[in-house]
């Protein structure tokens, strides 16, 4: 149970890799709970990761150690290399928090919170660069408690890269958004990650994780159970594909490694176009959870 | 992995000072503009004083032509020390430890310090107004007469010796409301304890003997005391307990507060909600 974080469905990153984060064996108990349970994790330079995993299974006690904000009871824990523990104004700089929901602002404008905020770091972003990076440019004047939901979600992130952070820690950004704004946020996301910022994306939406993350770690149970890039994850492009296609009134499916030959063999025998063709990889929430699942077992 | 560090060495981090002026701005704005604060803890001290100055202001002190609204102002001053600093902070620190305020800045390069510097410059600015306020009131409906030579300079030390004291107390008591909701259920008792038996709304020295001991424990007592040899004159110390103001007495507790309020706020202050780190 211990060591099964380096086990085989965990992709190490490559050797001499430039870390922004590296944490080994990294435990936190609350009483009798160990909400984090030994977890290992990498986070290259200029990648966005996603952290994926059920409410409850270590993710936000592992990223508010990493944000310097919780204690850790053991574990080797680097971010920009500086212990989290010891978080000096230098390091604060360098770093940009998206926390999940919070209240506060509201009897500020939306300028006003970004200017100030914009104050506490050494080269900040320009605010209105900022303000209308984030899609607000036409609520700058409204009160933070005047937005809706998407909209305040929007200012945290402008709250969180303003300081034009190197690393920047997205917690369930696009909680509350609309499925436009989620592809305008994928859009800012996609530009911070051109300018060179390392971004670690807690999510529970897969296809953002998909769309976005170079590489996913699945947390369960309080260790990472899975890494790699999304395409990869858990065996998902050795797994089985799934073959769908018709003859007559009957649809039939089939499950096979070798998809290429099984088509080629429906063609030849239907004599042409297979009626209802459609070939299916395994989703990556079909992987999620799947994976989810077989922790659950493990440890039952 | 060492290469990494050297682009930030050089960075010049915005001071504490400098921000600690950004957070008094920004804590001004935010306490005028949330209407609960605003009418709680800043004109709430007026209201009072019209209705008690309008039912009891005419009554004279003893046999003397002071009238009780020169008692009273006295005691509302002092009340709204304990308003703009215990009150407020006491109330309005555990609200930003639920509402994530704490938890954001906590994030970010602002040395901590310059929090209490903005929650210090917003207690001083918002008291200076309050008073300000409560003298022309007093003035222009109550024939308040003002304080002359050294009274005033009582009035300067008094008034930042208390703000200090009950600043320090609010701060050390925001962990004491298990969230933000219940605080002023929790706090605003108290402070309405303090002025019935401080002498705020009634004269002091016709309070049960238990009382006074009461409230002898507590600042606003004595800061009560202070400001009535401030607008009273120096006659109505016959009306005090021990037939003096004891002004040297009056400073010395407030000093003690504010180094126990200090104590206690180094000791137990807390940025995280409970269970939260």
């Amino acid at each position: 149970m211990t060591t099964t974080s380096t086990g085989p469905l965990v992709l190490p990153a490559p050797d001499g890799a430039d870390l922004a984060v590296r944490v080994r064996g990294l435990h936190r108990c609350y009483g009798e709970t160990r909400a984090v349970d030994g977890v290992d994790l990498d986070v290259i330079r200029g990648e966005v990761l996603a952290l994926l995993g059920p409410n409850g299974a270590g993710k936000t006690t592992t990223t508010e150690i990493l944000e310097g904000y919780r204690r850790r009871d053991s574990g080797d824990v680097s971010v920009l290399d500086h212990d989290p523990a010891h978080a000096t104004g230098a390091w604060r700089s360098r770093i940009g928090i998206v926390l999940q929901s919070a209240g506060d602002l509201g009897d500020l404008s939306v300028e006003e919170s970004v200017t100030h905020f914009a104050g506490y770091y050494p080269s900040p972003r320009e605010v209105g660069e900022v303000i209308e990076a984030v899609g607000l440019a036409e609520k700058r004047t409204t009160k933070g408690a005047d937005l809706s939901g998407g909209q305040r979600r929007r200012l945290d992130v402008a709250l969180g890269i303003v300081g034009r952070p190197e690393l920047l820690f997205l917690d369930e950004p696009t909680t509350g958004f609309d499925p436009e704004a989620r592809r305008e946020f994928w859009e800012l996301i996609r530009f911070l990650k051109g300018e060179g910022t390392t971004i670690l994306l807690t999510t529970h939406y897969l296809e953002e994780a998909e769309v976005l993350a170079d590489r996913v770690a699945v947390i369960a149970r309080g260790r990472v159970i899975a890494c790699d890039v999304p395409s990869r994850l858990g065996g998902r492009d050795e797994s089985l594909a799934t073959v769908i296609w018709r003859e007559g009134d009957v649809v039939h499916r089939t499950q096979t490694h070798e998809p290429t030959r099984e088509v080629a063999a429906l063609s030849s025998r239907l004599g042409g176009e297979v009626p209802g063709l459609a070939v299916h990889r395994p989703s990556l929430e079909d992987i999620y959870i799947s994976l989810i699942g077989d922790d659950n077992q493990d440890a039952s | 992995m060492t290469s990494v560090t050297a682009t930030s060495a050089a960075v010049k981090l915005p001071g504490a000072i400098s921000l600690g002026r950004r957070r008094v701005s920004i804590e001004l704005k935010q306490f005028f503009r949330d209407r609960q604060s605003a009418v709680f803890n800043f004109l709430l001290p007026v209201l009072l004083m019209v209705i008690f100055g309008s039912v009891f202001g005419g009554q004279r002190l003893g046999n003397t032509d002071i009238t009780f609204a020169q008692y009273f102002v006295a005691g509302m001053i002092a009340s709204g020390v304990l308003y703009t600093s215990f009150q407020n902070l006491a109330i309005a620190i555990p609200l930003e430890r639920d509402d994530g305020t704490l938890k954001r800045i906590q994030g970010t390069p602002m040395p901590k310090l310059a929090y209490f510097v903005g929650k210090i410059g917003l207690v001083f600015v918002a008291y200076v107004a309050q008073v300000t306020l409560l003298i022309i009131v007093g003035k222009l409906f109550y024939k308040l007469v003002l304080p002359s030579g050294a009274q005033w300079f009582t009035f300067l030390w008094a008034s930042v010796l208390g703000l200090i004291a009950c600043t320090l107390a609010g701060i050390a008591f925001s962990v004491v409301p298990k969230n933000g909701k219940g605080a002023p259920a929790i706090v605003s008792p108290i402070v309405l304890v303090l002025q019935f038996t401080s002498g705020v709304f009634f004269q002091y020295d016709q309070l049960p003997e238990w009382m006074q001991k009461f409230s002898a424990l507590f600042p606003l007592k004595w800061l009560t005391q202070a400001m009535r040899s401030v607008f009273l004159p120096p006659e109505a110390a016959a009306f005090e307990v021990t037939g003096s103001f004891e002004l040297a007495k009056c400073a010395a507790v407030l000093l003690a507060w504010a180094i126990g309020g200090l104590i206690l706020s180094l000791v137990f202050f807390r940025w995280n909600k409970r269970g939260q780190d």
